[in-house]
């Protein structure tokens, strides 16, 4: 049983899903805790997920008995699971802020949030490269019909880029996908690993193309700068819930340029070995100064925060290109950081949304937040967002800047600047929303948005920060594997058919 | 074979191209569509272009490689679902915005500034 613990992420949410779609008509007063208990089950699956790849062993779950590198694998690796569990984690939060009625406004949120859920799982754990395109398409169709979830201009208007683009995007992606299938003729990534590693020197180039393709598209989803000016709007227009959400969303590019590059083009990947990672490094930097200057130009919290998600790109992805072992583990530390304390936040503007009235969380004198816990949240949330101490985007940061070492001057400049250009713009919002203008009287008609989601994230920051020691040393671990798979790939190819 | 199979990815490619670059929703659709055509052969070339081969072993001299064929179902299948999706929200776009371009900005531009947005945009 415990050997099928692995596929339990994908089919929970996929059955919850069907589950909530068959009784669509259902009352909500049924959907909600139905939604809630499959997102809490979740969150032990992956838990006890975590506990398991914490031990440092590869877990390989074979679909269908059919041995790599045929067939369909699924991996579990500290990274996968890693990631499982920074989505479990946000979905219960985000249930319950949607569920305080929110969820009135549209169809189906419990449905499409399970199905979110489980192309989110599927892409973490899947070791197959056009099953990754599939969990793809299957997280984005479900994060389309959420981005317009209660309608509206705004809404309809970013979609439309947000859709288009990823349509744009998924065809990209197969092409890359076919172009390595055709040169190496497996799916399998550790396979493939293996494979584009001695490709003949006639084929490089092709295979290069086919590695750029890739980075392309997942460089879109991640919304790195000429590629991601669909985020902020995107973003600032969701409903609260669903943009904290979507904190993860833009983590799951991210994550593919970890995993898939990692593998594919890491340093054993011979004439391929790096591939990109110049470009990236400048165009991750160009993210950064862009997020900051959106951040110091929003004129409402979400926009605000929707900027602040693509200076964590801008930093994630800089991390990234630094290439080392260390660089990984403060980019992995940052990315958990940013997440859930980005989706903290967006819960954070979706009380501030629901209590200012008319002028929602714009930055105008208007009604000011009376309530000392909304403030203090808020107060926290900066804290942690700036990376200020004790919190944990100081931890991020300064992991981040040691492991880029005095040779990185740019680097440095650039993400201390960044730190006071967000101290600056987080002050402005700060007092204008909750010290300028009269106490605020919430309209009767405003739809309820409750703080207690908002404390279950909140403290994971600190928590982050207590537990650093175990967690530095899981995230270490995690970081020397990405960087020198070839463990993973033995693993993966010597999985025997009816061993799980 | 291969002559005639690459001049039709790159003319359907084209096309395609071209209409989502029209930046109007109905364009912007066909051009996704026809790029999804364009990428659905590619891939199918992927396995190598053959005649008289099935993609069954045993059944004649050679045999196609069944992988892309699969992978080409695949993806023919979610292309159809999102061209359904887009469909709907490109509808629901005209009603909304009472335009169809693609850019809500386009409209201000030419017609002033638009009527009371229902949220902030940035």
């Amino acid at each position: 049983m415990s050997a099928h613990l692995l596929i339990l992420p994908i089919l929970l949410p996929l059955l919850a899903g069907a589950v909530l779609l068959l009784f669509s008509g259902a009352r909500l007063a049924w959907k909600r805790p139905l939604n809630l208990f499959a997102c809490v089950l979740l969150l032990g699956v992956a838990l006890a997920l975590l506990v398991k790849a914490a031990g440092g062993e590869t877990q390989v779950y074979v679909l269908g008995d059919w041995a790599p590198p045929f067939g369909i694998v699924l991996v579990l690796d500290r990274f996968s699971a890693l990631l499982l569990v920074v989505t479990a984690v946000l979905a219960v939060p985000v249930t319950l802020a949607m569920s305080a009625g929110t969820d009135r406004t549209g169809q189906n949120f419990h449905a499409l949030l399970q199905f979110q859920l489980m192309g989110l799982n599927g892409a973490f754990l899947t070791g197959d490269l056009f099953n990754l395109f599939v969990f793809f398409e299957v997280l984005l169709i479900a994060s389309y019909a959420l981005l317009v979830f209660g309608g509206g201009r705004a809404r309809v208007a970013a979609s439309m880029h947000y859709v288009f683009l990823n349509l744009v995007g998924s065809a990209v992606f197969i092409i890359a996908v076919g172009l390595l299938y055709g040169l190496t003729g497996t799916l399998n990534m550790a396979d493939m690993a293996q494979r584009l590693a001695t490709l003949p020197a006639e084929d490089v180039a092709l295979a290069r193309a086919a590695g750029l393709l890739l980075l392309l598209v997942f460089a879109m989803k991640a919304a790195l700068l000429p590629l991601g000016m669909w985020l902020p709007a995107a973003y600032a227009s969701a409903a609260a819930p669903i943009a904290a959400l979507f904190a993860i969303m833009s983590k799951v590019g991210i994550y593919a340029i970890f995993r898939v590059h990692g593998l594919l083009f890491g340093d054993h990947a011979g004439a391929l070995a790096g591939l990109g990672q110049t470009l990236i490094w400048w165009l991750a930097l160009g993210t950064l100064v862009l997020g900051v200057c959106g951040m110091l130009g929003a004129r409402s919290l979400r926009s605000l925060l929707a900027w602040q998600v693509m200076v964590s790109v801008g930093t994630l992805l800089a991390g990234w290109s630094l290439g080392t072992a260390a660089a990984w583990r403060g980019a992995l530390f940052y990315l958990v950081h940013s997440t859930w304390l980005t989706a903290a936040m967006f819960l954070v503007a979706g009380v501030v949304v629901s209590r200012r009235g008319i002028a929602e969380d714009g930055f105008m004198i208007s009604q000011r937040i009376a309530s000392p816990a909304v403030g203090l949240a808020f107060l926290a949330g900066a804290v942690a967002l700036i990376g200020l101490p004790p919190l944990s985007g100081f931890v991020g940061k300064a992991l981040l800047l040691q492991a880029a070492g005095t040779a990185e001057a740019l680097f440095w400049i650039l993400l201390l600047v960044a730190g006071l250009a967000a101290l600056l713009a987080f002050t402005r919002a700060g007092s204008t929303l909750f010290w300028r203008g009269e106490p605020s009287t919430p309209r009767s008609s405003a739809v309820p948005m409750p703080m207690a989601p908002v404390w279950m994230l909140l403290p994971l920051s600190l928590l982050l920060v207590l537990a650093g020691d175990p967690i530095l040393t899981y995230l270490g671990a995690t970081a020397e594997v990405l960087k020198t798979p070839q463990a993973l790939i033995d693993a993966v190819l010597g999985a025997r058919a009816g061993g799980s | 074979m291969e002559a005639l199979m690459a001049v039709c990815i790159g003319v359907l490619t084209a096309c395609g191209v071209y209409l989502m670059l029209r930046a109007r929703t109905f364009p912007v659709v066909m051009g996704l569509m026809l790029l999804g055509y364009a990428v659905n052969l590619f891939l199918f070339a992927m396995g190598r272009l053959a005649t008289e081969a099935p993609a069954v072993i045993g059944r004649a001299e050679s045999h196609a490689d069944p992988l892309p064929q699969a992978l080409v179902l695949t993806a023919i299948v979610i292309g159809f679902a999102m061209t359904a999706y887009v469909v709907i929200l490109v509808i629901r776009a005209r009603k909304t915005l009472n335009h169809d371009y693609v850019d809500d900005r386009v409209n201000e531009r030419a017609h002033g500034a638009p009527e009371k947005s229902q949220g902030t945009r940035s």
